[in-house]
């Protein structure tokens, strides 16, 4: 349990000295994403949970990345701003998220951890430490590690610290709810109107819209929606808002597609099916693990992949987890490249990475 | 094999694959490709290549890979800070004939597009869908998509959209060995690594992407920009603070000093506020009613900070008239200076007050008079240092200057480019933003994606990496050959 960048450089170099595999990890919550792996050493970020860094003016704070996403929530709203993340896995850390890329409802409005982090510190499988990126949001100079280290699971090297940009707390939110004859046909009138909706959600035959922003500007952009798709509004989010809907045991996807294919996907992918429809990322509880073949033919055809987030072992150990990847061999030569001696979460990631 | 045969033998091969006029070897010709936007540094390369279609550039780059020889792509060559500067012993593959928009998905909100195609076209394209392109640098009348992709290109409206990182969703990439792979997808979060991140704004040095599927974005209901007069920038600069602090977050907001109003007014007669010390032009875009109520606010906080003059535009005429003194400005300058350069650095935000008296202290004691014109909202400075070539010892002071201001963006936390990139001019200043681990483990990527180092080599990097290590190798002495127990052979 380093406590320090430095302690985790000791934890790497002596791994490396005994040939022992390593899984960061932070409170654990996502640990069983991905493909299983035995790891000899779990190297517990949790310790390393301060805010090291906030500076309101510029938008933009600086973590460790055992916080969890809650704590930093608190710190930077303190000053009327928040982390545009959504905490989808309660009592996730920062850390977790990055490896995961694991985004919510609000990734309509303004993207995932991607498009969130600008700067990153990272020790490497060898104990090097490197940075990349910064503390400003417009910064080009040098590759963008960061968006490497983006879900990543965990193989690539440790990330230790992070820069993100902030967005200001909105005055109002609020959510028009309703169950629309035809799902698909609903969201896109709602996707392609002038309301600028925040996320565009659905949870079985449930559609619901997030409007926020300026009081004044929120109840035209309301109006705008409900003049579309009807619905009730309300100040609170739904109570499955922003949550996978699989629970423990169950075969969690991920499934994604080409928004004019969202009908395709969400006929397909069954009742228990929840995400942001207004981007394509769509979450669904699978019966069994046959399911996943033919839900990915179906997004195949909409340009999509299916990824078996979370399951039983017996089920990851029949189903392909991760799917079809293009470009595989060029993920494995970076990998070969940052973790030559496949030390780090070994085989967790695609195409055995 | 020399690089000489091995130059010959990638015209050889593309004269097999490309249409006559495709393959430019007459010396003549390749000098007018000697340069990009950054035309104090030129190289003729050896060969030009202009490939109509992915099979054509994926056998030269093949070829390329074959014979060791060096490439380097171009768009429209219009980049600041020379990433398309040709390599003289190597190949420059010119994408302008691959200028097809393949689709304008509306449902989908995306457009396909080759990479020679001009950014404002993707935009163009889409209009009728109700849909743009949202990077808008400020060359997009001529500035090319894959140019965009390879410098991670912005714009004055990037401080609300974002830049071309975050509306580039898929490509069809050449990597450095000639192979041709698909990077990222339609869909949002494709499987494995983020290649594609770490692909766009790496300047030409990991590949060549022949079809780029970017995101639309809806085109706002109303757009509304303001002008501003200030009577010093440290009032404008306050108020763009209480702007961001208000938690407004306008489409953009620029600044430009006196000296750079007095270059604008001269060139292009803008009519800007008189005896203004600075103005800010703000964009404001959005639902009506939203746009309302913002403008309202900002119009307050311009005030409360001291504004003498506020104007709006509501019409695209009037909007027109406003943004053209601001994106004539580097052009302008050349009315009150016979040579200058454009620098490009980035502080945080609330750094302005200081760094904008350092440059000015700079100025003072340097007798080196400086222009700045900057996107205030994200801090992206554009100081325009102003020099006069004819006259000896000049040019030099102003480039020391113009070296002391990207100094000035590290010690203030910033970065010493914020949209034209690293390329040839700024990678000696890496080292002194990175150290030599940071600058160590980027080109751990470069070595996966072009280990022969063939790809736009000598930009972004001050020294190369060595690729090709063996896995596993120890770094350094082997304890065993320290020991004298062993020799590596």
């Amino acid at each position: 349990m380093p406590a320090t960048t430095a302690e985790v450089v000791d934890v790497l170099r002596e791994a490396a000295a005994a040939g022992h595999v390593v899984v960061p990890s932070g409170r654990g919550t996502k640990l069983t994403w991905g493909r299983p792996v035995e790891p000899d050493v779990l190297l517990d970020l949790s310790p390393m949970d301060r805010v090291i860094d906030h500076q309101p003016g510029d938008l933009i704070v600086h973590v460790e990345a055992g916080a969890t996403l809650a704590a930093v929530q608190e710190a930077v709203g303190r000053a009327g701003q928040r982390l545009a993340l959504d905490e989808t896995v309660p009592g996730g850390t920062i850390g977790g998220i990055l490896a995961t890329n694991a985004s919510g409802p609000i990734r309509m409005q303004a993207g995932t951890a991607r498009d969130l982090l600008i700067g990153v510190t990272v020790v490497r499988a060898d104990g090097v430490v490197a940075k990349a990126g910064g503390r400003v949001v417009k910064n080009v100079a040098g590759y963008d590690l960061g968006k490497l280290m983006v879900g990543s699971f965990g193989t690539l090297a440790v990330v230790t610290e992070a820069v993100f940009r902030l967005h200001p707390l909105p005055e109002v939110q609020r959510w028009v709810t309703v169950e629309p004859d035809h799902l698909a046909r609903a969201a896109h009138a709602v996707i392609h109107s002038q309301a600028v909706p925040w996320a565009v959600e659905v949870d079985g035959s449930t559609l619901s819209v997030l409007l926020g922003g300026r009081a004044a500007g929120v109840a035209a952009r309301v109006a705008v929606v409900q003049a579309l798709i009807g619905g009730t509004v309300s100040d609170v989010a739904p109570a499955w808002w922003g949550r996978y809907p699989w629970q423990p045991g169950e075969i969690g996807l991920k499934i994604t597609c080409a928004l004019s294919g969202l009908s395709a996907v969400l006929a397909a992918a069954g009742p228990r099916v929840r995400g942001s429809a207004g981007v394509g990322v769509l979450y669904a509880v699978a019966d069994r693990a046959d399911d996943v073949a033919r839900l990915r033919e179906v997004a195949a055809r909409h340009d999509g992949t299916v990824v078996v987030v979370d399951a039983p072992a017996d089920v990851k150990a029949s189903v392909d987890v991760w799917g079809p990847v293009p470009a595989l061999d060029l993920m494995r030569r970076v990998k070969r490249e940052f973790d030559p001696d496949r030390r780090l979460s070994p085989g967790r990631f695609v195409g055995g990475i | 094999m020399s690089q000489r045969s091995g130059i010959e033998e990638v015209a050889r091969r593309a004269r097999q694959v490309l249409p006559a006029g495709g393959v430019i070897d007459d010396p003549a010709r390749l000098r007018t490709y000697e340069c990009d936007g950054l035309a104090h540094y030129r190289v003729v390369p050896a060969l030009v290549v202009i490939p109509e279609d992915a099979d054509q550039l994926a056998a030269v780059v093949r070829a390329c890979a074959e014979h060791r020889v060096p490439f380097v792509a171009r768009g429209s060559g219009t980049g600041l800070s020379g990433g398309a500067l040709p390599h003289a012993e190597g190949v420059l593959v010119v994408t302008s004939r691959m200028r097809a928009i393949r689709a304008v998905r509306r449902d989908d909100q995306r457009a396909v597009v080759e990479p020679g195609v001009i950014n404002l076209d993707v935009t163009r394209a889409a209009t009728p869908y109700g849909y743009y392109y949202a990077p808008d640098p400020s060359s997009q009348q001529i500035c090319s998509i894959g140019g965009n992709v390879a410098e991670n290109s912005g714009g004055a409206h990037c401080l609300k959209y974002g830049f071309t990182t975050h509306h580039v969703m898929a490509a069809d990439f050449v990597t450095a060995d000639g192979d041709r792979v698909r990077l990222g997808g339609a869909a949002p979060d494709s499987p494995g690594y983020d290649l594609l991140g770490a692909v766009v704004g790496s300047e030409g040095t990991l590949g060549i992407v022949t079809e780029v599927t970017v995101r639309l974005v809806r085109l706002p209901e109303e757009v509304r920009t303001l002008l501003v007069g200030f009577g010093s920038t440290d009032q404008a600069g306050a108020a763009v603070s209480a702007i961001i602090a208000a938690g407004v977050v306008p489409a953009a907001i620029e600044m430009m000093d006196e000296l750079a109003i007095a270059a604008a007014e001269e060139a292009v007669h803008c009519g800007y506020p008189e005896g203004a010390g600075a103005v800010l032009v703000i964009e404001l875009d959005g639902p009506a009613v939203e746009v309302e109520a913002e403008y309202v606010g900002v119009e307050r906080l311009c005030r409360d900070n001291g504004a003498f003059e506020q104007r709006v535009a509501t019409d695209p005429a009037e909007r027109a008239l406003i943004w053209k003194g601001r994106k004539s400005a580097f052009a302008a300058v050349g009315r009150i200076s016979p040579d200058y350069i454009v620098q490009d650095g980035v502080i945080p935000r609330t750094s302005l007050p200081q760094v904008l008296a350092a440059i000015a202290e700079l100025s003072a004691t340097s007798g080196v008079r400086v222009a700045n014109v900057f996107h205030a909202g994200d801090g992206n400075l554009h100081p325009l240092v102003l020099f006069d070539e004819a006259r000896p010892g000049e040019a030099e002071a102003a480039e020391e200057v113009s070296g002391a201001i990207l100094d000035l963006c590290i010690s203030h936390g910033g970065s010493i480019t914020g949209e034209h990139g690293v390329g040839v001019d700024k990678a000696r200043f890496m080292p002194r933003m990175y150290d030599e681990a940071d600058l160590d483990t980027m080109q751990l990527v470069r070595c996966a994606f072009d280990p022969q180092s063939i790809a736009n080599p000598g930009k972004v990097f001050p020294t190369p990496r060595l690729c090709g290590e063996v896995p596993g190798k120890r770094k350094g002495v082997h304890p065993l050959q320290d020991e004298g127990r062993a020799e590596i052979f």
